[in-house]
């Protein structure tokens, strides 16, 4: 396992070697005067558990560069409560048990103020009991309805990603609006899929659509043509969502098993296509096809300054690729949760005059007391609203059609398209 | 979707299984059959191929069928080379002895997965396939290079049934295996035998994975899966016989397709794995494995 710092300044060294609380000393009062006499020089640290190896892995390496340019922004922008801010990331595997113990060396051995980031919903619910145990905040970017549902905890909170209930709710009458009624499902075997089947189950019923079919697959699967027999004759749309590294062998045998014959309609989470280019060769069959994204990973004409800035800051093109390797595609759609989560905290620590670990509880309260997040840089995925009693933000979603190779915008969803009545009260809970 | 092509899927899904356990679980079975080595690291020989077979891919210029051509002999020959390698420096040192390299291959499993972690990293990479071909049926369509691969994969071992049977190559390996001492005394040299032997077990192995890899993409983890059922492969055919280890890959790879379109994935592993068990408990040779001399 291996652990980075990433420092206000570049020289990691003075960081490493103690120093960075007399240079943060010396450098503060030129920048902060009117901080100085309540703060403490020492930088905040903020643990980020990391999806590097595993399952997750391609969802890891974006989010270490999301993160670490939100991180850019906020400390030339002054940091937290004129404080440096520093995170460190520490990998998890994708691997609950050993998100659990990272969660533990980042929070008592690293001794950061909290820790954020994890996204496959079996390592957040696997880490959640952790956060309670230990009375640090845990503020995860997972989608799953887990956190809304009142699964988890006082200290858990997902305040820059709509849920999946809510997503799928808002997106159910497209699909059976334009798409068709009858639906067979296809989604990974764990919580996230899970959330799948039952929401949009339940939001297509209610639209009069029916689900004819639901086939779980494993998300270590490789190989998947021999799923795709169970989907019957009579399916209108195939709703699709996968995830892992063989999304793109997925997709693919989904084209070859069709091939030029008749096909139901497709429509896709990006998942599905996370950090795949469209235009790799097996795919032409998508052309035309729909796929949800939270976050639209082609430039769209309309894109507003924030999502431009963001963009250019996170080293992503206009196709949704690095601008360095134009083979390495960004996990776009997910991804700017991580860069919205951080200045959610940047906002909750200084509403809550975050001093130290003390603090913490402090923290919690301030950031369950927001409601709303405009537009801006801070949040460049859209504006969103943010319910302190379920610990749960909720967005704007996009439903984008293949045309010419590229992803385009064809239908925004409303937030209160995602709304849903509370299942929990966290606030009620003990700390 | 009608029962007919249903099964028709079914077995081309699993003959595809079929074909790629069979060259990985000959290498398996040929150095347990001539070595007497369990060589848990198998499964990442398996791996190394795939990610060979990727760097090979971005490496050569041209049309993807090239690149393919290069990585299908240079692949091979690499992973050879780290096995003879391996059994140069550490099998022979611990004179073979059953126990020790068991525990020294688990440790190769882990050097092997984590170098690629590192050298490869933790992505999964797709491998162009040779020919992009679908062959289109009246009920599905179908990758053609998965045909292919079946097809490549019966020369692959009619050519290993070849080597063993008919060429002095195979006449050698057979003495050893049969008693190591007398061949040695007889002028082999056994220890190049070996190295030899772990070098094609870990090459047939490379071979199955560069055949796959266009299907499934290159990945550090994607070694273990092809471990196990090598092993199942194996112990069911009886260890050392090549030709039980075919018929027990045909056998897995078509019920594996079978179950897992008709019933359940998972169902088919545990159909495989009570298969073992049943074997194990009822014929610990094999089915054409000979008893323990």
């Amino acid at each position: 396992m291996t652990s980075r710092l990433i420092g206000k300044t570049p020289n990691r060294r003075s960081v490493l070697g103690g120093m960075a609380a007399g240079a943060g000393a010396l450098a503060l009062p030129t920048f902060f005067p009117g901080y100085t006499h309540a703060q403490s020089a020492e930088p905040i640290r903020l643990g980020f558990q990391l999806h590097r190896t595993g399952i997750g892995a391609s969802y890891g390496r974006w989010y270490e560069r999301t993160a670490t340019a939100a991180l850019n922004v906020l400390n030339e922008a002054g940091g937290i409560n004129g404080r440096p801010v520093e995170i460190l990331f520490e990998d998890d595997g994708t691997d609950p048990a050993r998100g659990a113990e990272v969660f533990g060396k980042l929070a008592t051995q690293s001794n950061c103020d909290l820790v954020f980031g994890a996204l496959f919903s079996h390592v957040v619910i696997g880490t959640a009991p952790r956060a309670a145990e230990m009375k640090v905040p845990y503020l995860v970017c997972s989608e799953g309805h887990h956190v809304a549902s009142g699964m988890l905890n006082r200290w858990t909170l997902q305040p820059g990603i709509t849920d999946v209930k809510s997503q799928v709710q808002g997106m159910a009458p497209f699909v059976t609006q334009n798409l068709g009624k009858k639906v067979t499902m296809i989604f990974p075997d764990f919580a996230f899929g899970h959330d799948h089947r039952d929401y949009f189950t339940a939001a297509c019923a209610a639209q009069g659509g029916e689900v004819i079919a639901q086939i779980a697959i494993p998300p270590t699967e490789t190989s998947f043509t021999r799923y795709f027999p169970q989907i019957p004759a009579e399916t209108e749309v195939i709703y699709h969502v996968m995830v892992g590294p063989a999304v793109l062998t997925f997709v693919k045998e989904l084209g070859e098993f069709y091939g030029s014959g008749a096909r139901p309609q497709l429509f896709g989470f990006i998942d599905s296509l996370e950090a795949v280019d469209i235009a790799s060769p097996g795919l032409e069959f998508l052309e035309g096809s729909h796929f949800w994204e939270a976050h639209p990973r082609y430039k769209q004409a309309d894109a507003s300054e924030h999502e431009v800035f963001y963009r250019n800051a996170v080293g992503v093109d206009d196709n949704g690729a690095s601008v360095t390797d134009p083979a390495d595609v960004a996990t776009y759609a997910h991804m700017f949760s991580v860069w919205e989560t951080l200045f959610v905290i940047k906002a909750g620590m200084e509403a809550a005059g975050y001093q130290g670990p003390a603090d913490r509880q402090k923290l919690v309260e301030a950031i369950e007391a927001m409601t709303a997040f405009a537009e801006s840089r801070e949040h460049p995925q859209g504006d969103k609203t943010f319910n302190g009693k379920t610990h749960q933000a909720f967005g704007h979603q996009n439903i984008s059609q293949v045309q010419g190779g590229k992803l385009i915008r064809v239908h925004r969803t409303s937030l209160e398209d995602g709304y849903y009545p509370d299942e929990v009260d966290y606030t009620t809970q003990s700390f | 979707m009608s029962f007919g092509p249903f099964l028709l899927l079914a077995l081309m899904e699993g003959m595809v299984t079929s074909a790629v356990l069979a060259l990985a679980a000959v290498g398996l079975s040929l150095v347990f059959g001539i070595m007497r080595v369990v060589n848990v690291a198998h499964g990442e020989f398996f791996m190394l191929g795939a990610v060979s077979a990727w760097f090979v891919s971005q490496w050569v210029p041209g049309p993807p069928v090239v690149g393919f051509a290069a990585a299908l002999i240079l692949c091979p020959l690499f992973v050879g080379a780290i096995a003879a390698l391996a059994d140069m420096t550490v099998l022979k040192r611990l004179n073979y002895e059953p126990e020790a390299t068991i525990v020294a291959t688990i440790g190769l499993l882990y050097i092997l997965q984590q170098a690629a972690l590192s050298l490869y990293g933790p992505d999964a990479r797709p491998v162009p396939a040779p020919f992009n071909l679908r062959v289109q049926l009246p009920w599905f369509g179908y990758s053609g290079y998965k045909i292919a691969v079946v097809a490549a994969s019966a020369v692959v071992l009619l050519g290993v049934w070849r080597l063993l049977a008919k060429s002095r190559v195979g006449l050698v390996m057979r003495a050893t295996q049969y008693d190591r001492e007398t061949a040695r005394a007889f002028g082999i040299n056994v220890d190049r035998v070996y190295a030899g032997v772990f070098a094609l077990g870990g090459g047939l192995a490379a071979l199955a994975a560069v055949l796959i890899v266009p299907i499934q993409q290159a990945h550090y983890l994607m070694g273990t899966d092809p471990l196990l059922l090598s092993f199942i492969v194996v112990i069911i055919g009886g260890l050392g016989s090549l030709r039980g280890t075919v018929i027990a890959a045909l056998l897995i790879g078509l019920s594996d397709g079978v179950i897992s379109t008709f019933f359940a994935p998972t169902l088919a592993k545990i159909v495989a794995t009570l298969a073992v068990a049943l074997v194990l408990v009822f014929r610990p040779q094999g089915l054409f494995g000979r008893r323990a001399l």
